[in-house]
């Protein structure tokens, strides 16, 4: 047990099981009980077959079915009479001071996501993370998260992750590993360590950059190479070109009126994604005060950022470099030939952006080659956005240069045999690197090849040495976020499988005798604040998840007078494909996700997969169908990949997204789509020229959302910010409302409270966060790729997404369904034995526990946004993950509906927090879990009967809706509707490209 | 030719008829009755305890207050079982070489949690919280009954849902002042309903319509 | 529609054939039960039902063990084939009813041969039926919420649901039919109580027959009760179809959410409950040679009714078209629409054909007096009802109001597996009752032989 570890004094296991048992919520793990001593428990895990995979499993054998009966049985058994076999209740031995058994604790922390942190507030119960939220103190959060930050604590409890140092696939010790390597270095003494290389992924971690600094000081020879698959080498050489030196450039949404992103997702992609979309959705709520922002997109395939775009023009990617020295010619950056090419809008488009120099922004995607974003920084400059919506500060990167040429020389030198000792710290370059390198091969010539990594995966299967890596919630050490801004991580938990930290690992390499992560951190800040002020800093960075003052100054490069910018491309229309990080499980590194392999896609929809975007033309030209298996050839390199076939798609382009076809992801996430890394070459990383063969052979995949058409009803309603500021009553008009007072039955009492939700349209980026959030909260299962294709996917809330317009270029959609709560439910008049019901503050509440199962509820739920347990899809007395579930809520037993409860388990909790101070529930006193995950501050949930409230307000607003509200169900969660500013000057076939 | 049966037996057939009726409705009866016994919800069965702790001894004769031992009860849904730790307190003085303490003493030595048997267990999806019933005025007795008379603990009540909707439909009946919650020998005053209905008015008692609130206690 | 007849009537076909007496009579029906062997066209049905019901048991009990997930049930199909098959079991399970009181208070004799059987199979079927609605249940060994009775959650149903109905409505159904049938039963089971031969046989038979011994008193007894029990269960043939239509009818879903159905549902139980009555009746008169008792006058009179009854489902049909436009709520007109041109086009145009148009033939005197006619057109109108049944339940969920929502529903093996389970144990249950029950009335029999008339009236 870890003394160091602040306000969680123990956390060895025989702590945690006493806590759990001593738990007065669910006890559904009660199993754990059973666990005597970490050894068994280590043994359990190994053997434990996640409930994530069984999910999974098509057929499962009998012993299962019989399990499933039992567990079936023995709930049936609780209602019915209530003696069960004696229970134990396990105290404290003695009871750390903080803790109040049955209350959760809430800890700063940060995750680390390509390198760049995000802060975090974690909740412990009883000692388990179970929940983690958006630390609303850190600049790369402001509060809010994404999907991969929601999902982090799944993969903290994943039963995959490797959980023994291993030596040539045999468990071996950390001991063991240190002496073998002390060996290795002490022979590397005599020349300087040139043969010693550490490649991590990007590093912006203060501490572990001034260990490995330490060893490159003890070996002057050895080398340090970062390496990110979704890597920005083109940023980087693209200020290199333009300022003649390395800048990370910011941007400030919330400045600009007019922006134009060619190809750059910055919705969802980079590491102030979460900000951005917090500032660029400000801009998009629409209210008296606020004057709405105008968004350009030009994209290959349609992102989450292209969704929200006014005017989005889908070009192959290789044409956009085209468009930015369009731009930049027609805004006077010197020496740039003006390409040919028809692009109707483009005049438009850069009149709108000279019209609003100083407040617009231009913006491309790490895809782009460094021309094009040396040119976009002479435009921002030349439209005086420099300094106001753009600005530059030093890398905050460690170790900062070109990642793909460092790796490339990596490989060579190890091919030459010039390498002995290679240390992996993170990362998966077996998998991830490219093709043409060969990494394998190369790597298998170094003599002493050692890889630290979450999971026993395609690296650490082919080095002598594994070593588990430790969470970022298992260990503590820094990270720096997108501005440089410093934030401490701070386990909530011990190591579950004895995993290192790479900070740790490198200073045990170097024999210091600081070893845990606690020290080496804590003794970095300490030299680097000084001994007097230490404690006090490091008290406020560990309560409030920032370091104070490490915040980078804004710096203002010149550009360089004599930009060379290569000659434009010939307009052509050869079949290429492009690489793009898969909108859920990313570069890989969350394959083994369960919650993100199901998270629909962005836009397709789809689970489990990761199907090759084409556009409808290109499909019809190849005769080919959704599903449908083409071979991609890109330089001899073949791929056979099922296609989608994606509204909005560049003609003549074929999308092709990384991080499939891993082979030891874990149970979870092997076998799945196909790997995409197989024909990424290290010179067309972004973009390759290929051709598309159709085999004839077809493979299934899984969409949650067969049908997007809105077929001519209003499930979304729009209108032009042209229309709305002509007359606002142009949305809520649209349907005559129904008398409010038309039911058969009685009209309810008003409650103390009314809860109800607003959720804008306009606003909302379609970025997920509010699901998986909603999934982590609600303990909700998954169900497999077999089970989402029959229908049945377990989502609360769901985000559907509906294209109108000409298939080519339409106007896409997104809408979050949860459940209504209507005032007048369907649901409850005919639920035969009132499992849900109406409760007196207007939540429509589900009793599992008193559900049979007729289904007619969701039957009569015209918004079908109740979930069935087909199957036992939740686990009983299995594996890990039960260590993750939120004693707050139920766990559903197979038999029972379940749907959004607007998280009933936290207005409980206010209301008794209240109640005790005898005071009223506050407003915003209850968040549910969507509404703290929005980045976009989309969902607003709250006391609609109270006039001052936020929803309140918000419901009063002329775009507020109810979805299918003629049916006088009268739902409590209320839409505002979408608009788009359209440019005037672009004709309204323009936004088709 | 010779009947298979004598005309006494219509007899029996008549029975049957009657007997459909009667018969049935017995057994019916006899199962309504049956879940609610004691055999079933295990109401008054005294638990065995690895220490003989008895309440009666604490409670009764000396006097020590719940929320000694059951520190969390004002605070969290959970009241807290003590660690050993606290029964450390005195016994590290007082009987400190009892035999019966030994497991005590054992668990401070090793560091190993006495497990004790629960005694007063809900279902997994009911969510009970202490804090807010005592808040409101539910005294201790109401619930887990003459403590202070027990010396090894039993269950008081069936905790049976239609136990539990007893109070939450008239919860005027039930509730006591606040500063008498602890109190194992509180009665309440003449006309104990109007009593109640001021209190419940005192403390905003919730609604009967909120309190019977299937999320109230199911989520 | 039917024309009062009595047996003396010259005009209208006999109700029996000519020269039987009492003795006779019971002879020819009795002996099917006591003395005739046991043929092997019966070894070999039974057999097969014994196959079917086999099948229905290992489908019950995967799904007991996995769950309604082994069927083809998602979201937004949340009920699928369990549901088809519980209302059409229903359906049919309504001629018995309909033909033992409503006929027999109309005096309509030619209903005596066919009632017997008439009213087992309701039973059998009404048992099938019984099945579903447990089975589809998430958690079917919960079933007793459904049923008010002081339990120790201080709950009760919830009783504006027309599932609650549903279990009073059936239980009640099934509760007398079964009385009626067995009373009906009692003089019988005397006669092969008195005429059985062999020890057994007399003394099962004796404790059914409950010590009747057919005095002029217990005649009486037996006459009034009877009467008064077809009194009872009059009301019922119209009550529980129209019961089971509100389980649709007060749905929201666009297709379900309508005022004809409880008349368009009875009608239709009718129809398909005469369908099987001929389905049945024509090969067994066949096989046990009682085309005299059962004769060419019962079966024209079956197709009269299932003629008339087709005629209200078809209106039935027709109005549920004309109120989607007339409504002109966008979602009825889309789900009819979709009904006729969306992906289970195919279903709906096959129940237009099978229970529409084929059954139009009926016009024809000369196709009601061919019996293999007959025949094939009654198979027709059970297809066409289990696919109508199918058409209300999937074609109106699979794409209500949402269409981000919209799925196809395709069953399952287990569903199949279950559906012709389920006729398995009908026929089963019909095979034994067949050779171990009368299954046409002797005494009613008896009573409508010419002589007979001073006994009937008194």
């Amino acid at each position: 047990m870890d003394s160091k570890v602040p306000r969680n004094p123990s956390f060895d296991l025989a702590a945690i099981r006493s806590r759990l048992a001593s738990e007065n919520g669910p006890r559904f793990w009660r199993s754990l009980e059973e666990l005597a001593d970490s050894a068994i428990f280590t043994e359990y895990l190994r053997h434990e077959y996640p409930r994530q995979a069984s999910a999974l499993a098509e057929a499962p054998d009998r012993r299962q079915f019989l399990r499933l009966m039992a567990a079936s049985l023995a709930l049936a058994g609780i209602p019915a009479c209530s003696s069960a076999p004696p229970e134990k209740i396990v105290p404290y031995v003695i009871q750390p001071e903080n803790l109040v058994p049955g209350k959760p604790q809430y800890f700063a922390t940060a995750m680390p996501h390509t390198g760049y942190g995000i802060g975090l507030i974690a909740t412990s119960t009883m000692g388990r993370p179970t929940k983690i939220d958006g630390n609303p103190d850190h600049p790369a959060s402001l509060g809010a998260t994404d999907i991969f930050a929601q999902a982090s604590v799944l993969d903290l409890y994943d039963p995959d992750r490797s959980k023994a140092v291993t030596r040539d696939g045999r468990v071996s010790t950390f001991d063991a590993f240190l002496r073998a390597l002390s060996a290795e270095l002490e022979s590397a003494r005599t020349n300087d360590g040139a043969k010693i290389r550490i490649l991590t992924e990007t590093v912006t971690s203060p501490v572990l950059a001034s260990q490995i600094r330490t060893v490159l000081q003890k070996f002057p020879k050895a080398q340090w190479i970062s390496y990110e698959p979704v890597s920005d080498d083109n940023l980087r050489a693209g200020s290199q070109l333009a300022f003649g030196g390395y800048f990370d450039t910011q941007y400030r949404f919330d400045k600009a009126d007019v922006i134009l992103s060619l190809d750059s997702d910055f919705l969802s992609a980079g590491p102030a994604r979460i900000r951005i979309t917090r500032e660029f959705s400000q801009r998009r709520s629409v209210t008296a005060d606020t004057s709405m922002n105008r968004l350009y997109v030009a994209e290959p395939a349609m992102t989450i950022t292209g969704a929200m775009a006014d005017h989005r023009f889908p070009m192959r990617r290789s044409d956009i470099g085209n468009i930015a020295r369009a731009v930049a010619q027609r805004c006077g950056v010197q020496g740039i030939a003006m390409p040919v090419g028809a692009w109707p809008w483009l005049e438009a488009v850069v009149a709108d952006l000279k019209r609003h120099a100083g407040t617009s922004l231009v913006i491309a995607g790490p895809s782009q080659s460094p021309d094009v974003h040396a040119l976009i920084h002479s435009v921002n400059h030349q439209l005086n956005n420099t300094g106001v919506t753009v600005l530059q500060t030093d890398p905050v990167e460690e170790n900062p240069g070109d990642q793909r040429a460092s790796l490339q020389s990596l490989c060579e030198q190890m091919r030459s045999g010039s390498v002995d000792v290679l240390l992996i710290l993170g990362g998966n370059p077996v998998y991830t690197a490219p093709a043409d390198f060969d990494f394998a091969s190369g790597m298998d010539k170094v003599r002493f090849r050692m890889h630290l990594g979450l999971y026993d995966d395609e690296t650490s299967q082919r080095c002598h040495w594994h070593i588990p890596e430790a969470h970022y919630l298992e260990s503590w050490g820094d990270v720096r976020a997108y501005d440089g801004t410093a934030s401490i991580i701070q386990p909530l938990i011990n190591p579950l499988y004895g995993g290192k930290s790479a900070a740790e690992l490198v200073s045990a390499a170097l024999g210091n005798t600081l070893q845990s992560g606690y020290d080496i951190t804590r003794e970095y800040w300490r030299q680097q604040t000084g001994d007097s002020r230490f404690e006090t800093i490091w008290r406020q960075a560990v309560q409030k998840g920032v370091v104070p003052d490490t915040t980078f100054q804004m710096r203002t490069p010149k550009l360089l007078s004599n930009v060379q910018i290569g000659n434009p491309s010939p307009p052509s229309n050869e079949m290429e494909n492009v690489f793009c990080p898969d909108p859920t499980v990313f570069d890989g590194r969350f394959a083994n996700n369960g919650w993100l392999q199901e998270l629909p896609k962005p836009l397709s929809r789809l689970t489990w997969d990761n199907a090759a975007g084409i556009s409808p033309r290109t499909a019809e030209s190849h005769h080919l169908g959704n599903g449908d298996v083409i071979e991609i050839d890109s330089g001899g390199r073949k791929l056979e990949v099922p296609i989608w076939i994606s509204p909005g798609h560049a003609d003549d382009s074929v999308t092709l997204y990384l991080g499939y076809g891993r082979r030891r992801a874990g149970r979870v996430g092997n076998d799945l789509g196909t790997n995409a890394y197989s024909i990424r070459t290290s010179n067309a990383p972004w973009t390759a020229a290929a051709s598309v063969r159709k085999t004839g052979k077809r493979w299934p995949l899984a969409s949650t959302q067969l049908h997007q058409s809105m077929e001519d009803r209003d499930n979304v309603r729009t209108a032009t910010v042209a229309a709305y500021s002509r007359d606002s009553k142009t949305v809520s008009e649209k349907r005559p409302a129904v008398s409010k007072d038309l039911s058969l039955y009685p009209k309810r009492g008003a409650g103390d409270y009314a809860w109800g939700m607003s959720i804008d349209l306009n606003t909302c980026v379609g970025c997920n966060a509010c699901v998986v959030a909603c999934q982590a909260e609600n303990n909700i299962p998954i169900v497999g790729k077999s089970e989402v294709l029959r229908g049945r996917e377990m989502h609360w809330l769901r985000i559907d997404t509906y294209f109108r317009g000409e298939p080519d270029g339409p106007e896409a959609f997104f809408q979050p369904v949860p459940c209504m709560h209507c005032e007048n439910a369907p649901c409850e008049l005919v639920c035969p034995v009132a499992a849900t019901t109406h409760s007196s503050e207007g939540l429509n509440e589900m009793t599992y526990n008193r559900c049979v199962g007729t289904r007619y509820c969701s039957n009569n739920c015209p918004y079908k946004v109740r979930r069935f347990n087909f199957f036992q899809y939740s686990s009983y007395g299995e594996s890990t993950l039960e260590l993750l579930a939120n004693p707050e809520v139920s766990v559903r037993s197979r038999g029972v509906m379940e749907k959004c409860t607007y998280c009933v388990q936290r207005i409980n909790a206010a209301h008794i927090e209240a109640e005790k101070q005898d005071r009223p529930i506050r407003d915003g006193e209850v968040k549910t879990a969507c509404q703290v995950a929005c980045p976009a501050n989309a969902i607003v949930f709250g006391d609609v009967q109270n006039p001052g409230s936020d929803v309140a307000r918000l419901k009063a607003e002329a775009r507020n809706y109810g979805l299918l509200e003629e049916l006088n169900t009268r739902p409590r969660t209320t839409y505002l509707a979408r608009l788009s500013n359209r440019n005037p000057e672009i004709p309204a076939e323009g936004h088709h490209g | 030719m010779s009947q298979t049966f004598s005309r006494r037996m219509n007899f029996l057939s008549r029975l049957t008829i009657f007997g459909a009726v009667f018969i049935v409705s017995a057994v019916a009866l006899a199962i309504i009755e049956i879940v609610r016994s004691p055999y079933l919800t295990e109401a008054g069965v005294v638990r065995l305890q690895p220490v003989p702790f008895s309440h009666k001894h604490h409670v009764g004769d000396i006097g020590i207050d719940c929320r000694y031992c059951h520190s969390s009860v004002e605070r969290s849904a959970f009241a807290g079982i003590p660690p050993t730790k606290t029964c450390m307190n005195c016994h590290s003085q007082v009987w400190s070489d009892s035999p019966e303490l030994e497991p005590v003493r054992a668990s401070f030595r090793n560091n190993t949690s006495i497990e004790w048997t629960r005694v007063n267990r809900l279902p997994d999806f009911v969510y009970f919280d202490h804090s807010i019933h005592l808040a409101k005025g539910v005294g201790c007795v109401t619930c887990h009954g003459q403590v202070d008379a027990m010396p090894l603990m039993w269950r008081e009540k069936s905790l049976s849902m239609e136990w539990c909707l007893e109070c939450h439909r008239n919860p005027a009946r039930y509730i006591r002042p606040r500063e008498q919650v602890f109190a194992m020998h509180w009665q309440p005053p003449a006309a104990p309903q109007d009593f109640g209905q001021k209190l419940a008015a005192t403390y905003k008692i919730l609604s009967t319509e909120k309190l019977t609130n299937c999320s109230t206690c199911h989520r | 529609m039917v024309e009062e007849v009595s047996p003396s009537d010259p005009g209208g076909a006999p109700l029996i054939a000519a020269n039987y007496t009492y003795s006779s009579i019971t002879d020819r029906i009795a002996s099917i039960v006591l003395t005739r062997p046991t043929t092997l066209g019966w070894l070999a049905g039974f057999a097969l039902s014994c196959l079917l019901l086999i099948t229905l048991l290992g489908a019950v009990s995967y799904l007991l063990l996995r769950g309604v997930g082994i069927w083809g049930v998602n979201i937004p199909i949340a009920w699928g084939f369990a549901i088809v098959n519980f209302v059409w079991w229903i359906g049919i399970g309504h001629a018995g009813t309909l033909i033992s009181s409503i006929l027999l208070l109309l005096r309509q004799q030619w209903r005596t041969s066919i009632n017997r059987f008439a009213e087992a199979m309701t039973l059998f079927a009404v048992a099938c039926a019984g099945l579903f609605p447990l089975l589809h249940l998430g958690r079917p060994w919960f079933f007793y919420w459904l049923v008010p009775y002081p339990n120790t959650m201080g709950l009760w149903p919830q009783f504006r649901s027309p599932l609650v109905w549903d279990v009073f409505a059936v239980g009640t159904y099934l509760t007398v039919s079964f009385v009626f049938w067995f009373v009906g039963l009692i003089p019988d089971l005397a006669t092969l109580r008195d005429r059985a031969t062999h020890r057994w046989p007399k003394i099962v038979y004796g404790i059914l027959a409950m010590g009747w011994r057919g005095s002029a008193i217990h005649w009486r007894r037996y006459e009034s009760a009877y009467l008064l029990l077809a009194g009872l269960a009059t009301p019922l043939v119209v009550s529980v179809h129209t019961v089971v239509s509100f389980d649709f009818s007060v749905g929201i879903v666009p297709g379900w959410h309508s005022t004809i159905f409880p008349p368009y549902f009875v009608a239709g139980a009718i129809y398909s409950g005469f369908a099987m009555v001929a389905t049945l009746a024509i090969p067994i008169r066949a096989v046990y040679h009682l085309q005299d008792f059962i004769t060419m006058r019962h079966l024209q009179n079956m197709a009269k009714i299932m003629l008339a009854t087709g005629m209200i489902v078809a209106y039935g049909y027709m109005m549920e078209l004309f109120m989607a436009w007339f409504s002109g709520s966008l979602y009825e007109a889309y789900t009819m629409k979709n009904r006729m041109t969306g992906p289970y086009a195919i279903l709906y145009w096959g129940l237009i054909l099978t229970n529409i148009l084929i059954p139009q033939a009926l016009w024809f005197r000369r196709v009601r007096a061919s019996v293999p006619a007959l025949f094939a057109i009654s198979l027709s109108v059970n297809i066409g009802m289990w696919l109508e049944r199918f058409i209300i339940v999937v074609t109106s969920l699979h794409r209500d109001f949402m269409p981000s929502v919209w799925r196809m529903y395709s069953p399952t093996i287990w569903d199949w597996a279950t559906f012709a389970g389920s006729i398995g144990l009908f026929f089963f249950l019909l095979f034994l009752f067949i050779r171990f029950l009368p299954m046409i009335s002797i005494s009613e029999m008896r009573q409508i032989l010419p002589g007979s008339h001073v006994r009937s009236e008194s």
